[in-house]
């Protein structure tokens, strides 16, 4: 088998054996970057020196006689939304073109402390606004099993990097489903972790009451490995749980007889696609096969997660993204003619379309005269759906269904209509609202794309999901196909 | 009786002395090279996350029960957001419908009554970062940025619209300072900009209870200014009221120079702050035996120390209220009273000579030459008889030049008091021998002619003659 | 449902400069999205509490420690316009 094509815990394996060298292994994921980008676009900034580098580091450490921890040399895609002390980090905005942080996000702290290689920053929707990857400020990526369709969003740079093997393993950011769903529309294992358990220092702030950095990953194992390197609190974060942190390998090749599962009605119904809804129906049946006790529960209040979450999502937004105004970072317009020429038209011209529809969404539902009608009713409306969340979780372990209503469609399809776009993430918004944790793994194909289900857990039961994905994953194959390129 | 009533209602801003600022660990130290004192979370650069510093809740805890606060059981932090080139962020974490500490008061002298004005709310804020004006006066062609002060901690105190004059404001204002600087948590300098404040002004009918047109007034900076800004702006409305025209609500700046109130013409940019909770930063829920405990740690408050030193001093209450006013001048009285027991002597030469001379060298307490020390020892060489009062006067003024001991200064000087009997009664036989015309008006009961001679054997004695004794010997010689 | 006076409104408070037809593209979009939100009027809230955080934390603090400054070329490094030590913006009214 390819290189590229194996695992983090295989790899690991075979550099502890000294089979491959890191720097073998970095070069076959910057060979396939160099060969495939033009087509998927799924890099904004490659690090091909800098990983070469982090690579022959983690070669000395073997020769050396140390025994490396699980990742190292490990290559590693980073979204770039998270901040990379020296290199651009720019959010998939113009904006931000050429902006170089000086300093790091926490979770890049951590994987480069473990010895990862970063092979680059990857292309994702302007600021995560968006669920197709085609509202990047550069250029759109493309789905690696149809380069015709999207990836799905605002991660699908990082997905598309593990699909097609110019990553072993990616990080992204969710906010309504931005990892979940490019992981379901490429094939791979993407997982939101429960709010506050990844430190989101250094993640530019899109929706900061629901933003969370998660792995995604080409099997269940690796994501629980990633999870071990990049959660933990963090006194940077204010809003990072307290506490140490289960080692979730520790829930890979358990049972799961037993386990009871619910199935929202809600979201097996209307406005899921019939193929999507038959693949999940097939996952199901492994489940049930495998001991676990199906049933279907009713979360009531699902329909009104996306207007909620539209309204919450942007209000933060719009005061989030006031910061880029030209004064000390970033892009600014040429010649200004005093502050405010130069904030109005800086700001117009440097964001895109779709995130100036969402800063001037989040400032109407702020402003004078709409707050109570507008954000705070949606914050009320949050509580609704978190105990709809709450009141599942008494009698189901966790909640499963599909992690996309659609299979990945084409570019183009859902650009001119944002309302549509955005019921492309129904089903995975309420997590965000609920802060829960939620993964989606490969359940399968409906006509030739890939299919991610969803499964859904308690705060910070992180090892509930992967317990019952790993038992899936060990029946199943689908992760182990591969597109074609 | 006028025919308007004046309605002021102060806000204040008072940077806290914490070591760090409010939500990093950066340094607030006061002028330091621009753009220094900086982390990425104060310059808002993508990515931070502000984390609270624990000591600006204790400090504003001591501020809200200092002003007779209810704190609150349960506060947050909310946004505010507008875009101005100080504000990294473009929002300032504040606090809005949640404050820290509500419904507090204090108290102010005026007219030798004592009037109680309500302070709303206190709440904690960052500050913004400072911005130099480049160009020609007026309007400046471009503008330059420092973030060294972006988020300091500061707390925002407002009062109830109890105020009734430009006195009363400066009054409000000069006890609000006193109270702040004795809890130690603010040096409260308005030049540096550590204590800050605009005012809420508007006239009404004299009798009415609905308050009138008001404008914000702002750029004040100094005690000095705020009573003369608030006096202007009471002229000028009542100009336009008396002549049926109407007060436009508006932001005016004090201009210091040319001693006016001007409007400023804000290019509407429509004052929208769309405050939301900040949802980078977890609720306050506040421990009552911690507030006690910080209660309990209060230090003793202007008004407290006040009437101990009318009771324990017995100074008179005009002159206990301006030293206890300052927390350094007070201080500086007990350090002077540790040695010496004569308040009523030390609190003669605070409140005279040397409240004199520190003002007319514009200079405050703490960086005042003369130590306590120096003060007393200059007290108790007067009360010894080495030196006159006239004497102490000189030394007084050369202890204040140089710092210099006053034993040192009298010896230098040779200021001793002549107090030899013989030495004197020979200088006043001199004098009398000079002036038997004045000798013989003494004589035939002029007792105004004793002042003339006295001050002559002072004068040929250079002052140092012994007072008591030079008035004894002429009354025996001219008997 | 939102007119384009309201546009210039919220364009002006975000500080955006936007063309006529951005605003009426705007004005349409955000007419639908809000009639859409308008289905939450559908649900009595009067009792229900907002959540502003899914965490239920309360009381993190720092400690009052300095840290690390950043060096000067580092906290400038980003900066559009610069003159000495300072950032340098455009004249502000």
């Amino acid at each position: 088998m390819e290189l590229v094509y194996m695992t983090a815990h295989e790899l690991h394996r075979m550099l502890s054996a000294r089979e491959i060298s890191a720097e073998e292994l970095c070069r076959a994921a910057l060979d396939r970057i160099e060969k495939l980008d033009g087509r998927l676009g799924a890099f904004i900034t490659v690090t091909g020196d800098l990983a070469l580098d982090q690579a022959r580091a983690v070669d000395r450490r073997i020769a050396s006689g140390e025994e490396i921890p699980p990742l190292a040399g490990i290559p590693v895609a980073v979204k770039d939304v998270i901040c990379t002390e020296g290199i651009p980090t720019t959010c998939g905005s113009r904006i931000l073109s050429g902006f170089v942080p000086p300093y790091s996000a926490t979770v890049i702290e951590k994987i480069l402390a473990r010895g990862m290689v970063m092979v680059g920053k990857t292309n994702m929707d302007e600021f995560a606004m968006g669920s197709s990857t085609e509202n990047s400020g550069f250029f759109p990526a493309s789905n690696p099993w149809d380069t015709d369709r999207v990836p799905g969003g605002s991660s699908g740079g990082s997905a598309v990097a593990v699909a097609a093997g110019q990553a072993v393993v990616a990080l992204g950011s969710d906010t309504g489903g931005s990892i979940r769903q490019p992981a379901s529309m490429c094939g791979v294992v993407g997982m939101k972790p429960t709010y506050g358990a990844v430190s989101r220092y250094g993640l530019v702030a899109y929706a900061s009451s629901l933003d969370q950095i998660g792995p995604i990953s080409r099997d269940v194992a690796d994501c629980a490995l990633v999870l071990n390197a990049i959660s933990g609190h963090d006194p940077l974060d204010s809003t990072s749980a307290p506490g140490d942190r289960p080692d979730y390998t520790g829930f890979l090749n358990r049972e799961i007889k037993g386990i009871k599962i619910g199935v929202p009605g809600e979201y097996m119904g209307e406005g899921i696609d019939p193929g999507v809804r038959e693949v999940i129906g097939g996952a199901l049946k492994v489940l049930s096969s495998l001991g676990a006790e199906i049933e279907e529960v009713s979360l009531p209040h699902s329909k009104y997660a996306i207007p909620a979450y539209y309204l919450i999502a942007t209000a933060e937004a719009s005061s989030n993204l006031a910061r880029y105004d030209g004064v000390s970072y970033g892009y600014r317009v040429e010649d200004p003619k005093d502050v405010v020429d130069m904030y109005s038209r800086t700001r117009s011209r440097g964001f895109g379309t779709e995130v100036k529809r969402r800063i001037m969404l989040g400032t109407y539902a702020l402003s004078a005269g709409y707050y109570d009608a507008y954000y705070l009713k949606a914050l009320k409306v949050r509580t609704l759906i978190k105990q709809d969340f709450d009141r599942a979780f008494e009698k189901f372990d966790v909640l499963i269904c599909p992690a996309s209503p659609t299979t990945a469609f084409r570019k183009g399809e859902k650009m001119d209509d944002p309302l549509q776009m955005y019921l492309s993430d129904i089903t995975t918004i309420s997590v965000n609202l609920a802060g829960i944790p939620g993964i989606s793994v490969p359940a399968g194909f409906s006509g030739g794309l890939p299919v991610g289900m969803q499964i859904m857990g308690r705060p910070f039961a992180e090892g509930t999901l992967l317990q019952v994905a790993h038992a899936f994953e060990r029946s199943t194959d689908h992760h182990k196909k591969f597109p074609e390129l | 009786m006028a025919r308007y009533e004046t309605v002021i209602g102060l806000e204040v801003h008072v940077e806290l002395k914490t070591g760090t600022k409010i939500f990093c660990p950066s340094s607030t130290a006061f002028g330091g090279d621009p753009n220094t004192h900086v982390c990425p979370v104060c310059l808002g650069l993508p990515g931070v996350l502000p984390v609270f510093n624990k000591k600006v809740l204790e400090y504003a805890i001591r501020v809200g029960l200092a002003l007779n606060c209810k704190i609150a059981g349960f506060s947050k932090f909310d946004r505010k957001n507008y875009y101005y080139p100080d504000l990294p962020k473009n929002y300032q974490i504040s606090q809005y419908d949640l404050p820290l500490a509500e419904h507090g008061h204090l108290n102010i002298d005026i007219d030798g009554q004592v009037k109680r004005i309500g302070i709303t709310r206190v709440h904690m804020e960052e500050d913004a970062g400072k911005l130099v004006h480049q160009g020609s006066t007026g309007v400046a062609s471009y503008s330059l940025v420092d973030y060294n002060r972006t988020g300091v901690p500061l707390v925002e105190i407002v009062s109830e619209p109890d105020i009734r004059s430009p006195e009363e404001a400066r009054a409000y204002l000069e006890k609000l300072k006193a109270i702040i600087q004795y809890t130690g948590v603010s040096d409260c300098k308005m030049e540096e900009g550590s204590l800050r404040c605009d005012a809420n002004i508007s006239l009404r009918p004299a009798g009415s209870d609905k308050l009138g047109t008001k404008t914000e007034i702002k750029n004040m900076n100094s005690f000095k200014a705020l009573q003369r800004a608030l006096q202007y702006e009471v002229e000028r409305q009542t100009e336009i009221l008396e002549e049926g025209g109407q007060v436009v609500q508006e932001t005016r700046t004090w201009d210091e120079a040319r001693g006016v109130t001007l409007s400023m013409r804000s290019k509407e940019q429509a004052h929208d702050y769309r405050y939301f909770p900040d949802p980078d930063l977890v609720p306050l829920v506040i421990d009552r035996r911690w507030v006690e405990e910080i209660r309990a740690g209060l230090p003793e408050l202007p008004d407290q120390r006040k009437a101990r030193y009318v009771k324990e001093y017995g100074i008179p209450e005009y002159d206990a209220s301006v030293i206890t006013a300052s927390k350094d001048l007070a201080d500086y009285f007990e350090q002077c009273l540790e040695g010496y027991s004569n308040a009523k002597a030390v609190s003669n030469w605070v409140m005279g000579d040397l409240s004199r001379l520190l003002n007319a060298h514009d200079i405050d307490i703490a960086r005042c030459r003369i130590r306590p020390a120096q003060l007393t020892g200059m007290l108790k060489m007067m009360d010894g008889g080495t030196i006159s009062g006239k004497i102490a006067k000189m030394v007084f003024e050369e202890m204040f030049e140089t710092g210099k001991d006053p034993e040192q200064i009298v010896k230098e000087k040779g200021l001793v008091q002549i107090s030899d009997e013989g030495a004197i009664a020979s200088v006043v036989d001199e004098v009398l021998a000079a002036n038997p015309k004045v000798a013989d008006d003494f004589r035939s009961g002029k007792e105004k002619a004793l002042g003339f001679l006295v001050g002559q054997v002072m004068k040929a004695t250079r002052g140092k003659a012994n007072p008591e004794m030079v008035n004894r010997i002429i009354r025996e010689r001219l008997r | 449902m939102i007119t384009i006076a309201e546009v210039e409104h919220v364009a002006l408070l975000s500080r955006l400069d936007l063309s006529d037809e951005e605003k009426r593209m705007y004005a349409e979009q955000l007419g639908a999205i809000l009639e859409y939100a308008g289905m939450l009027d559908e649900l009595d809230t009067g009792n229900i509490p907002p959540t502003a955080h899914v965490l239920p934390l309360n009381n993190v603090f720092r400690e009052d420690r300095e840290g690390e400054h950043l060096p000067l070329e580092k906290a400038m490094q980003n900066a559009p316009d610069r003159e000495g030590n300072f950032f340098k913006v455009p004249r502000i009214v």
